[in-house]
């Protein structure tokens, strides 16, 4: 009994601990005046309608929707070739890449700011929106790297011999056998750049944050000159991007299982 | 494998080749060029070699500084490892169903912006509407006050963004770990801590280290918490070396900086990795 409650008490201060944050932020986000409050005084949605009437705020939130669909679809390129390499051929090569593109997720991300910072200096190749996209996709490559390989490992080759032996060949095998069984993890594998792409800021910021000015970089920029209501605003919808990111992924596949769960029970 | 196939295998490596050798493994050879090339006006770097940028490194700011940087990550580290053990544990425990809801819920938490976090941070500490009006309704304070910037509030900050991806570590080999093992120990009469120590600690030792070092390496990167909540004379080298970079504009001294931060963090990876080492022979 003693220790049921003592779980409940750990598990619930916890969920403060981690609710608690957005729950003030998303609060005074539906004020009605330009004042900090918790909780909201006069309930409105005048800084959702100020935010999505203003230009420099929706170019900020579109333009970080498009950085990071390209760099979930780049990370997406680059990963599924490598993931099947491994699968298929246990290919050397494939497997140092991996190796790379998962030294390049531990580096410090300031480390990392600086590397892309020095190296499209070094180009000549500076303030473009494809240096933050190409940035974004290498270094969370790592993640649908490991999410496809998962998935290929979860094809049973005895579903892959059958097919052969009733005369398809290699193509139709990957198309029929392999491709449904894949799926659901490249698309995960995508889900989680695309959300941690819209996300970054460090990188984004050093590699091209004055021209290419995302969501991130525009609330710090906005932090320096002091509160405003709007901020709160697209903390909120991020928010509500990734809670319904990561449902639709706990949906369409099995989040523990993508996140390496097996139940031993 | 025959020519065909190899020839196949190679084009299909061709793409990731490029972009991972190109963007990851030739900038990460440039930085150390960089680091010893001098410093140019015009905010770049000209060609010739220097350690000036490495003299500088030298200065008691930058050592104290990195000081800090690697006592932050020790703390943050610890105390996440210390909340999300327990808490990944009781989650591998649940029903399904709630697991999928923690799990999407850290899974936001952890995706969610630095500098939204630290905002939220900020916003929840300050004097107008933060926890210090809780504390002064709970009579633990006398009056609302500002509670940034200071080392706790980064350290708050800090874990909160680090403890997710601590969970996400420990999931796997906690969600494996079969309660009949523990179950056993408790029959044959060790107490709930023996058989904690003796049965779970062995078995979890690796991927707790490997928790514990990813926390250490995202609190030595992090940028903006310490920026927003932190004091101006405690910034750790992360804020220095951005700086350096945006203001300075002096690449060589930050990319040395960025050496000297990355050694840092393999000498705490090594010296960690002998400690959880050293306990096994014990």
């Amino acid at each position: 009994m003693i220790k049921a409650a003592g779980k409940f008490l750990f598990l619930a201060l916890l969920a403060i601990f981690l609710a608690a944050p957005l729950v003030v932020v998303a609060g005074v986000s539906f004020n009605g005046t330009q004042r900090m409050n918790f909780p909201p005084q006069n309930v409105s949605l005048v800084w959702y309608r100020a935010f999505f009437s203003d230009p420099a705020w929706m170019s900020a939130f579109s333009l970080s929707l498009i950085v990071a669909a390209l760099a979930s679809l780049a990370a997406g390129s680059i990963a599924l070739p490598v993931a099947y390499a491994i699968w298929k051929h246990r290919s050397r090569m494939a497997l140092f890449l991996e190796f790379v593109a998962r030294i390049s997720f531990l580096l410090p991300s300031i480390v990392l700011s600086i590397v892309f910072l020095v190296f499209w200096s070094w180009l000549g190749h500076v303030g473009r929106i494809e240096d933050t996209i190409l940035s974004h996709a290498v270094v969370f490559v790592t993640l649908p790297l490991a999410t496809i390989g998962l998935g290929f490992r979860s094809v049973d080759w005895a579903l892959v011999e059958a097919a052969r032996t009733m005369g398809a060949r290699e193509g139709d095998v990957l198309r029929t056998v392999v491709r449904p069984i894949v799926m659901p993890y490249v698309i995960s594998g995508l889900v989680f750049v695309f959300i941690l792409s819209l996300n970054e800021y460090i990188i984004a910021y050093m590699v091209a944050g004055f021209e290419v000015e995302t969501l991130p970089i525009k609330v710090f920029n906005n932090l320096r000159m002091g509160f405003q209501p709007t901020m709160c605003v697209g903390a909120v919808l991020f928010m509500a991007l990734g809670v319904f990111a990561f449902s639709a992924v706990a949906l369409i596949g099995d989040l523990p299982k993508l996140l390496g769960g097996n139940r031993a029970q | 494998m025959q020519h065909a196939a190899r020839l196949r295998l190679a084009l299909l490596l061709s793409w990731p080749t490029l972009t991972l050798l190109g963007l990851v493994a030739i900038p990460a050879l440039l930085l150390i060029r960089i680091s010893i090339a001098p410093r140019d006006p015009s905010g770049m770097w000209s060609p010739g070699f220097t350690l000036h940028a490495y003299r500088a490194l030298m200065e008691p700011e930058l050592l104290g500084a990195l000081l800090d940087s690697v006592e932050m990550a020790v703390v943050v580290a610890a105390i996440s490892l210390g909340l999300g053990f327990p808490l990944t544990y009781l989650i591998t425990r649940m029903r399904r169903g709630q697991q999928v809801v923690w799990l999407v819920f850290l899974l936001t938490t952890l995706s969610l912006s630095d500098v939204l976090i630290a905002f939220s941070w900020q916003v929840m500490l300050s004097k107008r509407i933060g926890l210090s009006n809780v504390f002064v309704a709970l009579g633990l304070m006398d009056a609302p006050a500002s509670l940034t910037p200071s080392s706790g509030a980064v350290i708050a900050c800090l874990v909160y963004l680090v403890l997710p991806f601590t969970v996400l570590t420990l999931f796997p080999v906690l969600s494996r770990l079969k309660t009949d093992v523990i179950e056993a120990a408790r029959t044959l009469g060790a107490s709930p801590l023996r058989a904690f120590t003796s049965v779970v600690v062995p078995l979890t030792r690796g991927p707790a280290m490997i928790a514990f070092l990813m926390a250490a390496i995202l609190t030595v990167g992090a940028y903006v918490p310490p920026l927003v909540l932190g004091r101006p004379q405690h910034w750790p080298m992360a804020v220095l070396i951005g700086s350096t970079a945006l203001a300075g504009h002096d690449l060589p001294r930050a990319s040395a900086m960025s050496i000297f931060l990355l050694g840092a963090t393999i000498l705490l990876a090594i010296l960690t990795a002998r400690v959880a080492r050293g306990r096994r022979r014990a």
